[in-house]
């Protein structure tokens, strides 16, 4: 009997060993998943929970009943991952020995990282990327009654990287319904020079962000949070005051990767873009948020992920050449309040265009403009997110690589620096 | 593909400004591009993570992130900042004639 070991039962996890049950022979191959927490959280929903559109509780699912039935779930922490022996440590000591090792671990927020954020932690400065953060931001923001709103990226990649964006349209969206939106300021800090990593898109987001009267701090790299005086340091001096700062601190693979030596300096795992497998092992495959790859870290992305890597399991499986077919294929919906949405889709080569998706013409999803639909699409989601994505399942219409048909190129766009 | 002249050399950019074809890159164009980027001169100071950041692309095929600079102690974050203000990741690898660093996805 083989071991395939899969580390972590998130959204690539699950995902995985349901594609990877179906496939590979259970007299052959045993499937075991292990995961630290018992509780499977809609990560996505936590944007919403801060505004009182969703309540943490209406997020989670126990992972036992989102995995197939013969494969094993180990909830323990992972404490080591030891390629040289094949074997995965876990809490309380036992080993677990594997034949292929998949990494899907995810990242999460690291706050430690920025001097100072940690010093008002949920009193002044929030996070909205963990159940408790969104939770704690809610209550706070039910009593904010004016002043300065700091939404604050603070490094690349973060996961979800429209998610912050989303955050400050679906404030500016909150405090008019409040009737409090003349009283807010609100400003979005960012290290990238616009709103987005890609141009089209972030023109597009920047005309919308000037229309809702939200301010663009461009270029800005946090030194430190003086959270006495309430104001965010640059490394070049400048400085942004807030009242009430919702910061996405830098995100990081999870401890035991760097601690294995598997990680970069940000503990993601050094990973081929096109195979997904790691770069220093030929037995361990990364899937979603833990790679490094050129990607977005997104829900989509591990969707779009999952059938190259269960491929490639089945061919490393058997001996057989693996297959280079990961595109980099991303598809993400962005919340620009009053109810509409933008639907942005992308891949390694292509950056998001204009034009309409899935079908040329008729749509019915339009890009890169605010629509209703997006906006119900981006609702439908997470049932879609538990009924099909987590069992592997395709989605309708999309498939894993990015399809030009629909998409408009601009015309020979002018460079800008 | 749009393309853009320094000096008399004309090389292949992508949408963003940044050199798509490594090889054509010379001391000269770095010049060029850096005072596009607001820097008058490319001081040693400059050179030292220009050349840094190429040995880094040699080896891994990508541009490092600011975190990696300042972790392989070449240089500060702050005189990183002092040195390339604005964003020194990506002024720093169109200049140095390399694609955008990948942290920026
Ligand atoms: C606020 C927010 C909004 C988002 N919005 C969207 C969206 O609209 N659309 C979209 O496509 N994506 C969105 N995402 C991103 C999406 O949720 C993630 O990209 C996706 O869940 C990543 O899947 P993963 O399997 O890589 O990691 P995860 O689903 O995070 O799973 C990693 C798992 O590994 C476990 N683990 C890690 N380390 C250990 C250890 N040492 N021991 C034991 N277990 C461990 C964790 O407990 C976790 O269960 C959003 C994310 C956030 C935070």
């Amino acid at each position: 009997m083989k071991r395939l070991v899969i580390l972590g039962a998130g959204t690539g996890g699950t995902a995985l060993a349901h594609i990877l049950r179906r496939r590979l022979s259970p007299a052959a191959w045993a499937i075991t998943v292990v995961d630290r927490s018992p509780d499977h959280y809609y990560q996505p929903g936590f944007l919403f929970v801060p505004f009182g559109l969703y309540a943490p509780r209406r997020l989670v699912r126990e992972r036992a009943g989102l995995l197939p039935g013969d494969v094993e779930l180990v909830i323990a922490p992972i404490e080591g991952i030891d390629p040289a022996a094949n074997e995965v440590r876990i809490g309380g000591g036992e080993a677990l020995p594997y034949d292929i090792l998949v990494i899907a671990t995810g990242c999460d927020i690291a706050p430690g990282e920025t001097p100072g954020l940690l010093d008002d932690w949920r009193v002044t400065a929030f996070d909205f990327y963990t159940p408790g953060g969104s939770a704690a931001l809610a209550r706070r923001l039910e009593s904010f009654q004016g002043g300065t709103l700091a939404v604050h990226v603070n490094e690349m990649p973060i996961k979800c990287p429209v998610a912050p964006l989303e955050f400050a349209f679906l404030a500016d969206w909150h405090f008019l319904r409040r009737g409090l939106r003349e009283a807010v300021d609100i400003v979005f800090v960012t290290p990238l020079s616009g709103p987005f990593t890609k141009p089209a898109a972030s023109a597009a987001l920047g005309a919308l962000l000037g229309e809702r009267g939200i301010r663009v701090v461009p270029d800005f790299a946090a030194e430190r949070v003086d959270a006495a005086a309430r104001k965010l340091v640059g490394y070049d001096g400048r400085e942004v005051a807030y009242d009430l700062l919702v910061s996405v601190p830098t995100n990081m693979g999870d401890q035991v990767v760097g601690d294995s030596g598997l990680g970069d300096e940000l503990r993601f795992v050094p990973t081929d873009p096109k195979t997904l497998r790691s770069k220093s092992h030929e037995n361990i495959f990364v899937i979603g948020d833990a790679a490094n790859v050129p990607a977005s870290k997104a829900g989509s992305v591990v969707h779009f992920q999952a059938r190259t890597v269960a491929g490639n399991v089945e061919r490393a499986a058997a001996g057989r050449p693996l297959a280079a077919e990961f595109d980099g294929h991303a598809n993400c919906f962005i919340e620009t309040g009053r109810g509409r949405a933008i639907l942005i889709d992308f891949n390694y080569e292509v950056e998001p265009l204009p034009g309409r998706f899935p079908f040329p013409l008729v749509g019915p999803l339009p890009l890169l403009k605010p629509s209703r639909l997006n906006h119900w699409a981006k609702l439908a989601f997470r049932p879609i997110y538990w009924r099909l994505m987590l069992r592997g399942r395709p989605l309708p219409f999309i498939s894993d690589r990015m399809a030009m048909a629909g998409k408009k190129r601009p015309p020979a766009a002018g460079a800008t620096a | 593909m749009p393309q853009r002249q320094y000096g008399t050399a004309v090389v292949d950019v992508d949408a963003e400004g940044f050199m798509t074809d490594p090889s054509r890159w010379t001391r000269e164009i770095a010049a060029a591009i850096a005072r596009e980027e607001g820097i008058a001169e490319l001081t040693p100071a400059h050179w030292n993570v220009i050349e840094h950041m190429q040995k880094e692309f040699r080896e891994t095929g990508q541009a490092p992130s600011i975190r990696r600079l300042s972790k392989g102690s070449v240089v500060s974050v702050k005189d990183l900042y002092a040195l390339f203000p604005g964003g020194p990741a990506r002024k720093a690898a169109r200049i140095a004639g390399l694609k955008k660093p990948e942290g920026c996805v």
